[in-house]
Formats: C-alpha cells, sequence, structure tokens
C-alpha cells in the first residue's frame, strides 16, 4: 500500500481551495462526481516518498445532506474510504467551523486539524492554543496559514503519518441529553444487533440519523431492513412527540445545540484567548459600513462593474491585436506553402479564420474572467448578493441566484455551462428551474467577440458605456423573462436565504491567476474542439454545391474580355491575381480593379448557392423584419453550434467576399463600410445573439440538470421566440422613428 | 416579554437567541450556520432595500431575510443586564 486517499474538508471560505492548490500545485483535475455535477477536485502530491491524492471535498458547513453539496462530501467520506480527512478550520472563526468538526467525530474518520489562517486570528487579538485543541479533541492539529503555504508541509505529514496507522474509525460520543441518550442507546444496540448498514457507517451514527429524520440514511434503511428501519423510525417519532410536548423543539434541533455546546465547552477550557472585547468592529465590518452603505452600496457596486468593462476593454486591446496579427501571418504562411484549391482554403478560410476569429478573443475573455476572480475572492460578489436579493425576489428568484448569473456572464464574460451548475446551490426547483432558463440571456464570454466586433464597427466611440447598456439589457431581459416563468408555469414561494458574508481578503496573486486560467481554458478548449469542428462544418455548408461549370464559365469570360487589351504576357499575370499592389500604371490599376469586383462577385454567387447560402436565403422571409439578410442568418445559424461562430461564420462570409489578400481589411470596418449594415441592424443583432436559443452544449447541459429533454427544447424555443420579438421591435421601432437608419 | 423577532432588532442592537421556531430544511439551515440559542447576535445592519439583514454572530457575519428572521426570538442585550 502505497497510495493514500485523503479527504480535504471544510467551511466555504475557510481557504479550502488555496490549501489545496497550495499542497498539489499544478498536479490537479478537476472533473464531476459520478451522477452528480458538483465540481469534484483532484490532486497528488508526494510526501514520506508516498504518493497521496487528495480529494478535494465541496465547502459545506455541516454534514446534513441539506444540500447536494453536503450529500456529496458525506458520500465520499462513506463510500471511498479515505484514510485521513483533512479538516480545514478557519482560526479566526472557530466555533462555526468547530461544527462540522464535530459531524466528523461523530463519524468516527480520521482527522488531522489544519487551523487555518491563525494570522488573521491572531490580527484579530485571537489566540489559539493549538497544542491544547489537540489533546482536547485527540486528533492532530497543525497551525497553517494556506495563503502563503506556511505549515502545509507539516499538515501533509501529520496526516501521511496518522494516514499509515490505519487506524480503526472510532466514533465521538457526546452526550444529547436525558430525552435522547437513552434512546439513542437503544437504537444503538437494535443496529448493531442486526448488523444494520454496518458496513456503510457506524452504528450509533445511524441512529442519530433516524432521529435527525435524514431522508437519504432512512432510503437507504429501508432497502437493507424494511422492519428495523420503521421500527427505528417509530422510536424517533416518539422522541420527536415527546420533545414536542415538553420543549416545543426538534430532536434535530436538540441534537445540534448539544453539538454547539460540546463546541463553546471545549473553546472555553483554555484553547482560545482573546485580547480584546468581542465588541471590536473589524476592518471588514467597516469596510461593509461603506460597501453595503443604502446609498453608497448601490452606487460603488455600479462603479465597480464600469470599472471592470473599462479595465476589460482597454487593456485588452493590445494582446488582441498581437493575436490577430500572428493569425494573419499564420494565414499567409499557409497560402504560400499549400496549393490553391479546396485544401488551402480549408486551412486558410476554414480552420485559421474560424478558429482564430474566436481565439483572438481570448486576451479579453482572460482580462474579464482577471476581474471577476478579484471580485470573488476578495469578497464583494457575496456582498452583491446580499444587496441585490430583495430585487431578485421581486422576480421570483434568489440571491443565490446572483452567482450563476454573474457566472454566466452577469458582468460579461462567462459560460452558461458551469452557470447552468452553479444553480445547485438553490433548493427550490422552481426558482432554480426559472434561473436555468434565463441564465442563457447573460452575456457569456461567446457572445462578447459578436458584441466587440459590431460595437467596435458602429458605436466604438461608445465602446464601454455600450457594453454596460448591453449588460442592463441582458438583466433586464433575464428577469423579466423569470417573472414570466415564476408567475406562469413556475409559481410557487420562495426558498431561504441565508448566506455567509466572508471577511475581505485581500485575494493571492496564485488564486486568482488559478480561478482565471481555469475559466479561460473551459472557453480556450471549447474553441479548440466544438469550434474546430463546427467550423469545418460550415466551410463546407458555405463551398458546396459548388457553382456549375456554366456559370463558372462565364465569369471566366468576363475575365478575358478585360484582359483582352493587354498585351499576352501581361493577361496572365492579371488572371493569376499577382499585379504588384504598388507603382501600377493607371490603366492596369483600371483592370485589377475591375477583376475584383468580378471575383467578389463569383464568390458571392458561389455562397449564395452554397447549402448555408440557401438556408440564409430561405430565413431572409422571416427575418427581414429584424433587418438581417442572409449572410446573418448563415452566422445566426452557426451561433447554434456555439455563440462566437456569428463572428467566425461572418468573417468566412466576408472574407470570401473579398478575395485581394493585400486589402487586409478587418472584418470591423469592412462592416461599417457595407451598405447593408448600419447601427440599427447592428443592435437589432446584437440583441438577437444576445437572446436566441443557447448553443448546443447549453441545451445539452440544461437538459440534464432540469431533468429533462422536454427543458432544452422549452429553453430553445423560448429564448429563439424573446430574440426574434426584441429585435423586430427594435429594428421596426427604430426604422419608423428614423434612428440610427 | 423582551424577546423580540429578530426582524424587529435595530441596527448594532445586541442580543442573545433564545428560540428559532424554525423546523426542517429552514430549522436546519439556520442551526448549520450557528444561530442556536445562546448565541449572540448583533444586527450590523440592512441591505440598500431594507431586506435581507445582515448579523455578526460568533465572529463572521451571515444574512437572512426578513421573514425568516421573524423565526428567531431574541433577548436583548439592555434588558438582560437590568
Amino acid at each position: 500500500m502505497n497510495e493514500h486517499l485523503i479527504a480535504i474538508a471544510g467551511n466555504p471560505n475557510s481557504g479550502k481551495t488555496t490549501l489545496f492548490n497550495a499542497l498539489t500545485g499544478a498536479r490537479q483535475r478537476v472533473a464531476n462526481y459520478p451522477g452528480v455535477t458538483v465540481e469534484r477536485k483532484e490532486g497528488s502530491c508526494k510526501a514520506n516518498g508516498r504518493e497521496v491524492r487528495l480529494v478535494d471535498l465541496p465547502g459545506t458547513y455541516s454534514l446534513t445532506a441539506y444540500s447536494l453539496e453536503e450529500l456529496v462530501a458525506r458520500n465520499v467520506l462513506l463510500t471511498e474510504n479515505p484514510r485521513v480527512v483533512v479538516n480545514i478550520v478557519d482560526a479566526s472563526n472557530l466555533e462555526r467551523n468547530l461544527y462540522l468538526t464535530v459531524q466528523l467525530f461523530e463519524l468516527g474518520i480520521p482527522v488531522v486539524i489544519a487551523l487555518n489562517m491563525v494570522d488573521v486570528a491572531n490580527g484579530r487579538g485571537i489566540e489559539i492554543d493549538a497544542a491544547e485543541l489537540s489533546r482536547k479533541l485527540g486528533a492532530p492539529v497543525v497551525e497553517t496559514v494556506a495563503r502563503s503555504g506556511n505549515g502545509k508541509d507539516a499538515l501533509l505529514a501529520a496526516a501521511v503519518e496518522l494516514a499509515d496507522k490505519n487506524a480503526a474509525w472510532t466514533p465521538l460520543r457526546i452526550s444529547y441529553g436525558p430525552d435522547i441518550d437513552p434512546v439513542l442507546d437503544e437504537m444503538e444496540r437494535k443496529i448493531l444487533a442486526e448488523r444494520f448498514l454496518t458496513g456503510l457507517h457506524p452504528a450509533r451514527w445511524t441512529a442519530l440519523k433516524y432521529l435527525e429524520s435524514d431522508e437519504d440514511v432512512i432510503k437507504k434503511g429501508k432497502e437493507a431492513n424494511p422492519d428495523l428501519s420503521s421500527g427505528l423510525e417509530k422510536m424517533a417519532d416518539g422522541v420527536a412527540a415527546h420533545l414536542q410536548k415538553t420543549f416545543s423543539a426538534y430532536p434535530e434541533a436538540i441534537i445540534a445545540d448539544h453539538r454547539y455546546g460540546f463546541v463553546a465547552a471545549l473553546l472555553k477550557s483554555g484553547v482560545v484567548k482573546r485580547k480584546h472585547g468581542a465588541d471590536r468592529i473589524y476592518l471588514s465590518d467597516r469596510i461593509d459600513r461603506v460597501l453595503t452603505h443604502r446609498f453608497l452600496g448601490p452606487v460603488i457596486m455600479g462603479f465597480v462593474l464600469y470599472a471592470l468593462y473599462y479595465f476589460t476593454f482597454t487593456y485588452s486591446e493590445i494582446p488582441i491585436g498581437w493575436l490577430e496579427d500572428g493569425f494573419a501571418a499564420l494565414s499567409g504562411l499557409m497560402e504560400s506553402w499549400l496549393p490553391p484549391g479546396h485544401l488551402r482554403s480549408l486551412v486558410t478560410k476554414g480552420i485559421i479564420d474560424g478558429v482564430g476569429g474566436v481565439l483572438g478573443f481570448v486576451p479579453l475573455i482572460v482580462f474579464m474572467f482577471l476581474g471577476i476572480a478579484l471580485l470573488e475572492d476578495s469578497g464583494y460578489l457575496a456582498r452583491a448578493a446580499f444587496m441585490l436579493d430583495r430585487v431578485f425576489r421581486l422576480f421570483g428568484l434568489h440571491g443565490n441566484s446572483f452567482m450563476a448569473y454573474i457566472v454566466g456572464g452577469g458582468i460579461a464574460g462567462g459560460c452558461a455551462v458551469p452557470a447552468v451548475m452553479a444553480t445547485r446551490t438553490l433548493r427550490s426547483s422552481r426558482e432554480r428551474l426559472a434561473t436555468i432558463l434565463t441564465v442563457p440571456f447573460m452575456n457569456c464570454g461567446a457572445k462578447l467577440p459578436v458584441y466587440a466586433l459590431l460595437v467596435g464597427a458602429f458605436f466604438s466611440e461608445n465602446e464601454a458605456r455600450m457594453m454596460l447598456l448591453l449588460t442592463l439589457i441582458s438583466w433586464s431581459m433575464a428577469f423579466l423573462a423569470a417573472k414570466l416563468l415564476r408567475s406562469t408555469i413556475l409559481k410557487g414561494p420562495s426558498t431561504p436565504f441565508l448566506l455567509e458574508l466572508p471577511p475581505y481578503r485581500l485575494p493571492t496573486l496564485r488564486g486568482i491567476l488559478i480561478h482565471t486560467w481555469e475559466r479561460a481554458w473551459l472557453y480556450i478548449r471549447k474553441a479548440g474542439t466544438i469550434l474546430l469542428a463546427v467550423s469545418i462544418l460550415f466551410w463546407a455548408l458555405m463551398n458546396f454545391p459548388e457553382l456549375p461549370e456554366s456559370e463558372k464559365a462565364a465569369f471566366d469570360a468576363k475575365r478575358e474580355a478585360i484582359v483582352a487589351h493587354l498585351p499576352e504576357d501581361l493577361r496572365a499575370v492579371a488572371l493569376e491575381g499577382e499585379l504588384p499592389g504598388e507603382n501600377l500604371p493607371e490603366e492596369m490599376t483600371e483592370v485589377r480593379g475591375k477583376l475584383l469586383a468580378v471575383d467578389q462577385a463569383q464568390a458571392q454567387a458561389a455562397l449564395k448557392g452554397s447549402v448555408a447560402g440557401r438556408m440564409g436565403t430561405a430565413l431572409e422571409y422571416v427575418t427581414r423584419f429584424c433587418g438581417f439578410d442572409w449572410r446573418t442568418n448563415v452566422a445566426l445559424v452557426g451561433g447554434f453550434a456555439a455563440k462566437e461562430m456569428v463572428v467566425s461564420v461572418l468573417g468566412t462570409a466576408y472574407s470570401m467576399g473579398e478575395v485581394d489578400p493585400e486589402e487586409d481589411a478587418s472584418l470591423r470596418e469592412l462592416l461599417a463600410k457595407d451598405s447593408a449594415w448600419n447601427p440599427l441592424v447592428a443592435l437589432s443583432l446584437i440583441l438577437f445573439t444576445m437572446l436566441y436559443v443557447p448553443c448546443v452544449v447549453s441545451v445539452v447541459c440544461l437538459a440534464r440538470e432540469a431533468g429533462s429533454w422536454k427543458w432544452g427544447l422549452f429553453s430553445a424555443v423560448f429564448g429563439t421566440s424573446v430574440a426574434f420579438i426584441v429585435a423586430v421591435l427594435v429594428y421596426q421601432g427604430g426604422q419608423l422613428l428614423g434612428i440610427g437608419v | 416579554m423582551t424577546d423580540i423577532p429578530l426582524r424587529k432588532m435595530a441596527s448594532r442592537q445586541k442580543g442573545v437567541i433564545v428560540r428559532v421556531d424554525a423546523q426542517g430544511e429552514l430549522g436546519r439551515r439556520i442551526r448549520d450556520m450557528g444561530l442556536v440559542p445562546g448565541t449572540t447576535v448583533e444586527v450590523q445592519g440592512r441591505a440598500p432595500l431594507k431586506d435581507p439583514v445582515a448579523v455578526r454572530i460568533r465572529d463572521c457575519t451571515l444574512t437572512l431575510r426578513n421573514n425568516e428572521a421573524d423565526q428567531i426570538l431574541i433577548q436583548l442585550e439592555d434588558k438582560w443586564n437590568e
């Protein structure tokens, strides 16, 4: 046995993930727990010459299995049999953190405690006697500072040492008072006698769960031994009825009180020393008085969001330029390598233009993620949820929906896929469905390239302001849609809003970089895989069927006519399109221009005759009400595969109409000049892109999370209908008023 | 009695939880977050729209909505000292 499985457990905001990152470094991977979509982080490291596998359990306050995260954390401990649990405990918030610790002890699994953030605690005048705590709990306690990595080696060593002992589980026995203890003992005896679920968890723990009326354990119990299970349930009911009469309290409440009592007694007996009274106001509270102030708070929040945009758009411009140049160079290189024909066209027009057009926006996405990670890690996002809960409730949502909206692109630049998964913190299925179905209205990272292109082309003077406006529109649409859903097909009451506001912390550079990288990588990977396939598919759709030979011949004849009067030796050069761009006699420049026009006409005809072109043309009957022509339609159809495709398909569509490689006009300038485009069309397309059917990946994920394909289909139809209505209203309204035409 | 629901507490007012009336899921959630009888609570402030409310307990800050705060009964500190 030379590999240990060690689980890391702890409250949210206790520094769990920071410590996990510090321990495992680059040797980690993220997946999902089988069957559910709770994130599973695993990593490995070496200690004492052993390979150690670490599982970072979802952050939980308790093991009562209130939420899916708690259930998952508990199931890992019960079914995967980690040798040791490393319990990360926030030293500055010890009492509440030890509540989970007590539950781990009750389960009996060997525990090593990481007393984290001792520096913060000391700064607050809280001193903890780690040796005394260790003695009282009968478990190793190691002081750590996850942010700096202090104590991580000692922690790992202690965990491995305990794992090496391979000790049997010894559940902690707490007294729950005279009303519960006798019944608990009797239940334990019965469970032991029949070996009821003893392979899964300790007997006393099973009894405790029956008293706490834990659905998950009772369900398993019913399957294992229905008779005993109903017997235990009856005993639990008896206790409940008695407690109800005497204290008007429930067994689970009494049990929780005794757990806290146990923690309080532990801490009072010389473990914690406070220099200051409890009345001291911490820096974090002072900051909160300003940042969540009734009037200042919302103003500051607006300012923070605006600053995020400004930062993102101003500073990402430079690296975007580099990438664009890089892809242009790569395209040029391929043109010189590959012979003219389908392969060259596939590589340059299909793959490099398609994928490159999207990857070119990676810096923008990275900068946006960087900003969000900063807000998230500093603790500001939780304040935003706090300030906004009342508003969310107005629309039948929950303050926590805010997190899903943010991840989905609430401050622009997220992804609906993790956002849909983030809704799992919502307990009520109605609030959750309403959030899932409206999250795709947010401005995900894939829509940003579309906005950047159109805003850059038509609203370049007001870029940052325009993006803020688009964010406000997407929130409003999501809210209105949520209200509509919650007051029709998803009617029902709201669920509680209990949330911790973590103290403000200066985020670590490492933490932010890891956060940013994880998300940016998700985007890049999507661009690299799905987009590559879709780019190729769309290149094919746009190139086949080819023009009939007769039409090709007609275009060739036109070219022949143009060059007819040139000297013999120049004709071939002109037809090959290899006339130099500069120092041409005037006559030749004219010829060149005419040839170019014919080439463009032929490319246009070819695209229009292709499968994609025919689809786009057929859709014109409907989309002309929004101001879209067939090329936009083709792009929007491509956007169903992934929203980024709207840009790359437009790019392909236009670069095929523009043949001269010397004329390096970017798509942005091209659209700005094109007569079919104006600010009104651009706005109509932006709004349509914002609202219409989510990308294929999102629809699949959404259907899975919502539990039925019905919802996937509903989301597609719902979104597209909303998008169409809005785009038609904007375009027709704008035309009537003569705005932006 | 001087017990009042947490909702009625003013900003910066302090008290001790005497009873949590909520049961089931809400009750469990409230307890898991550390709001159990005997805990000292100080109202730290309210969101711009007066709801939810932020309270400081056991060295950390929690938020809950007013209709949830209704279920938590508080004995005010000043009365307690009388």
